[in-house]
């Protein structure tokens, strides 16, 4: 607990306003029920309404509260791009160090099937398989998942290759242990500071990745709050030079450079580390 | 400037340093590791540091520049390099000073060149950036140095990549570099330590040539005394960030007044009791006829070796002469393409991976760099316990009180180790734990990559006595693999030359080191530096009589 906190207090302002963001994100969603003056679907008043009043942020264009949706989108996209991210790692992070602890035919195959994935730009590569295969929420994750793990898996096996050549590996193996013990127990805990980092960074493109897909209406659907369409849903309101449009963008783009402060801070000091020795 | 050649008391002086105090930072605390020193070097001398590692040789080199290492600041005393005080120094003070008139020879040549850039712009950056000559007049002076050096095709060398010459010489091109200004004071930091016996001589003699021609005063940083003994007029030896002893170098060699020198004069004086020869009977194991290949390039041909218990075969030679490969295809890293090996007679498969646990566990080995040995996210209990659990099955309680029997075979303290990770030990104790985890796996054989050749000469020493206690408790064969023949004559029974993948000579020890030698075995033999400080010169008188007979551009 005292490493914890001195660990906070010698972060830089930017890392500490990014833990900060992230809290408040956090927050929101797990009690987002207790914070939303509204239910999440509820219609309560005319439509567009403007700030202040009943609605701190006006209403949208189905008449619902803004402020809430705004919290539960929190909830919803936040969750959804969280749990996708686990996903990519588990699926980028295994298949990466197994092509770097295998080699051989094993890395050729992974190395081009990951290949092939990559040549097609994602989005439309998403586009097309959710219109094959419709829209729900885990087609969506599964999806994305898969498209943005092999950034991960490239990671993975760049560095597990480095760890793969250094002794302790070749003493393990020649103790005869399995492949597991060798990528979960030899390899993995030594690229856990460029993995770590990593996921910070993958969480945003996640999250941006869901958040457009919602804004041409393939992501998370309708009624439930979602930050994606509801950029779309009120964006008629930017004609008459409203912001309100802008702010589940701006809460996208807030969380993106909160959790990025938070990236840079870490691989500033997992990086630091290495130079003294 | 002084045109006496014999650098003597009546002579400028050239750097001079007064209570040097350095500091450095560990765990968030600086805490002193120059704890002041006082260092006079006139001009045209040699001053050789030696020490341990830790000692503060290599910081105290580079304060002479005028710099601390990132992690290091200077806290006190002063430096004055021909009347210009370097502790007050500007950046634009240093930057007129550090390559033109100092210059800084490093230990890994191959670390300290851009990959990116041909020899001879490097060469060339420094005089050219300091405005001392132009380009044209740079690069013909590179081609007389390189010439002055003894390197191979010195007008051509010079547009080769770093990656295109061997190590010995990048070494000398790096000198070369250092010399390009002309510099009055040229720091070598351990320029030879990387380098194969054989190789280190032509270095050795190159720099001493150089040194001598050019006038340049230097400072001759190292932990061993016989190269420190060829090159220095004056020696310090220094211990724990203080000034043991300082002396002349002939002086210092016949008469060593401190107990610490006395004790790095004794080095080496460790030698293994000869164990009984078990020739006739089946060997432990044996190399049959061994040819291995990595990809089209055969890298071993035809090599055959014995080993038998409780016996200690040294596998000597230089770097890329396949000692290390051997082991490779010895444990079936590096299946052999022909031959086999043989276990009490049976054959093994090729493959390690076809091979059983058992077979897996009758082989151990321990490598050159423990650092990147051990796994620096585990703790000692489970690197040594690992493999008592996965050969012996132990678990819980047992394996933890095995864990500390092991522990206190190799001379650590159970109970302060146990817990700990690598990085919080000293190279001599990381090697300790590397010997544990073989031992923990109850082998029979053990190979040993040159297991000392990263430690300084009293840790080594320890560790040789350390294995040679375990050889004859459990009865244990060893492979020692090392270029370092001081090593060899300490702990071998029996010994293999080797020189491009074959096995030039082989036999018991005292056989290989009685002559008559083998012409490679006798170059090797040779090229071990001696203590006495006329050594390298009678070396290199003998060996110009005898040239056309001994190649020595071997690299």
């Amino acid at each position: 607990m005292n490493a914890t906190w001195k660990l906070l207090k010698s972060a830089p302002w930017s890392a500490r306003f990014g833990l900060l963001v992230i809290l408040v994100y956090a927050l929101a969603a797990i009690f987002a029920p207790l914070i939303a003056p509204f239910g999440e679907h509820e219609i309560v008043g005319d439509v567009y309404e403007p700030w202040g009043g009943n609605f701190l942020l006006g209403t949208d264009n189905l008449g619902r509260d803004m402020f809430t949706r705004l919290i539960f989108g929190a909830r919803n996209t936040v969750t959804i791009a969280f749990v996708t991210t686990c996903f990519t790692f588990l699926i980028g992070s295994s298949t990466g160090l197994l092509a770097a602890a295998m080699g051989r035919w094993v890395d050729q195959i992974l190395s081009r099937i990951v290949d092939v994935l990559m040549a097609v730009p994602s989005l439309i590569f998403a586009l097309l398989i959710l219109s094959i295969l419709g829209t729900s929420i885990p087609t969506l994750m599964v999806v994305i998942a898969l498209l943005e793990s092999t950034r991960v898996f490239r990671l993975a096996r760049a560095v597990g290759m480095n760890v793969v050549v250094m002794d302790y590996v070749e003493v393990a193996r020649l103790r005869g242990e399995g492949i597991g013990w060798v990528i979960f127990r030899e390899v993995l805990p030594n690229i856990s500071a460029p993995l770590i980092a990593e996921f910070g960074m993958r969480f945003c493109f996640v999250f941006l990745f869901i958040s457009g897909l919602s804004f041409l209406g393939l992501g998370i659907q309708p009624p439930t709050a979602d930050w994606g369409s509801m950029v779309r849903e009120n964006a008629t309101l930017i004609s008459y030079a409203d912001v309100t449009p802008l702010l589940p963008a701006g809460a996208i783009a807030l969380l993106t450079v909160g959790v990025n402060f938070v990236v840079d801070w870490f691989l500033q000091k997992t990086s630091g580390l290495r130079d003294e020795h | 400037m002084s045109t006496e050649h014999e650098p003597g008391a009546g002579a400028e002086v050239l750097l001079e340093m007064r209570g040097l105090r350095i500091e450095g930072q560990a765990d968030e605390q600086w805490q002193e590791i120059v704890c002041g020193v006082d260092l006079v070097l006139r001009r045209g001398e040699v001053l050789g540091l030696i020490g341990e590692s830790g000692a503060g040789k290599s910081t105290i080199g580079i304060a002479s520049m005028g710099y601390a290492r990132p992690g290091c600041r200077i806290t006190g005393g002063s430096i004055v390099f021909d009347g210009i005080d370097l502790r007050s120094g500007t950046a634009e003070d240093f930057r007129r000073l550090r390559g033109a008139r100092i210059a800084y020879v490093a230990q890994s040549a191959a670390a300290a060149f851009n990959p990116a850039h041909k020899l001879i712009d490097q060469y060339c950056e420094a005089p050219v950036q300091h405005g001392v000559k132009a380009r044209a007049e740079a690069q013909t002076e590179a081609i007389e140095l390189f010439e002055a050096l003894q390197l191979p095709e010195p007008h051509t060398i010079g547009f080769r990549y770093p990656h295109q010459v061997s190590g010995g010489q990048l070494q000398r091109a790096m000198t070369a570099m250092a010399m390009a200004c002309q510099p009055d004071l040229i720091i070598f930091d351990e320029p030879t330590t990387a380098l194969d016996v054989t190789t280190q001589v032509e270095v050795l003699a190159a720099i001493k040539r150089v040194v001598e021609q050019f006038h340049t005063a230097a400072i001759y940083i190292t932990h061993d005394l016989a190269v420190v003994a060829q090159m220095a007029d004056r020696i310090m030896v220094l211990r724990y960030g203080l000034l043991v002893e300082e002396a002349e170098t002939r002086a210092m060699l016949s008469d060593p007044r401190e107990d610490y020198t006395k004790s790095l004069w004794a080095v080496r004086s460790f030698k293994k009791q000869a164990a009984t020869s078990e020739h006739g009977k089946t060997p432990l194991v044996k190399m049959d006829r061994v040819t291995a290949a990595y990809g089209d390039l055969t890298v071993l041909h035809d090599v055959s070796m014995e080993f038998h218990r409780g016996t200690t075969v040294a596998v000597v030679g230089e770097s890329g002469s396949g000692k290390s490969t051997a082991a490779r295809a010895l444990t079936g890293l590096l299946p052999p393409t022909a031959g086999q090996v043989l276990f009490k007679g049976e054959a093994l498969p090729a493959d390690y991976r076809q091979r059983s646990r058992q077979q897996l566990q009758n082989a151990q080995m321990i490598y050159q760099m423990a650092d990147t040995a051990m796994n620096p996210r585990q703790r000692i209990s489970a690197i040594i316990g690992r493999p008592v659990e996965l050969y012996l099955g132990l678990k819980g309680r047992r394996l933890e009180e095995r864990v500390r029997e092991l522990l206190a075979m190799i001379e650590l303290e159970p109970d302060q180790f146990i817990d700990r990770y690598p990085e919080e030990l000293s190279g001599g104790q990381k090697q300790r734990i590397c010997i544990a985890r073989a031992l923990a796996a109850e082998p029979e054989f053990i190979i040993c990559d040159e297991v000392t050749s990263a430690l300084d000469q009293l840790v080594a020493e320890n560790i040789l006595i350390l294995l040679d206690r375990l050889q004859r408790e459990l009865n244990l064969a060893y492979m020692f693999i090392t270029h370092d023949l001081a090593t060899v004559r300490a702990i071998a029974d029996e010994v293999v030359v080797m020189l491009q993948g074959q096995v030039v000579e082989q036999g018991p020890k005292d056989e290989i080191f009685s002559p008559p030698h083998h012409e490679y075995t006798d170059l090797l033999l040779s090229s071990v530096p001696e203590m006495d400080p006329d050594w390298l010169d009678s070396l290199l008188e003998e060996r110009r009589k005898h040239a056309p007979t001994i190649q020595l551009s071997g690299n």
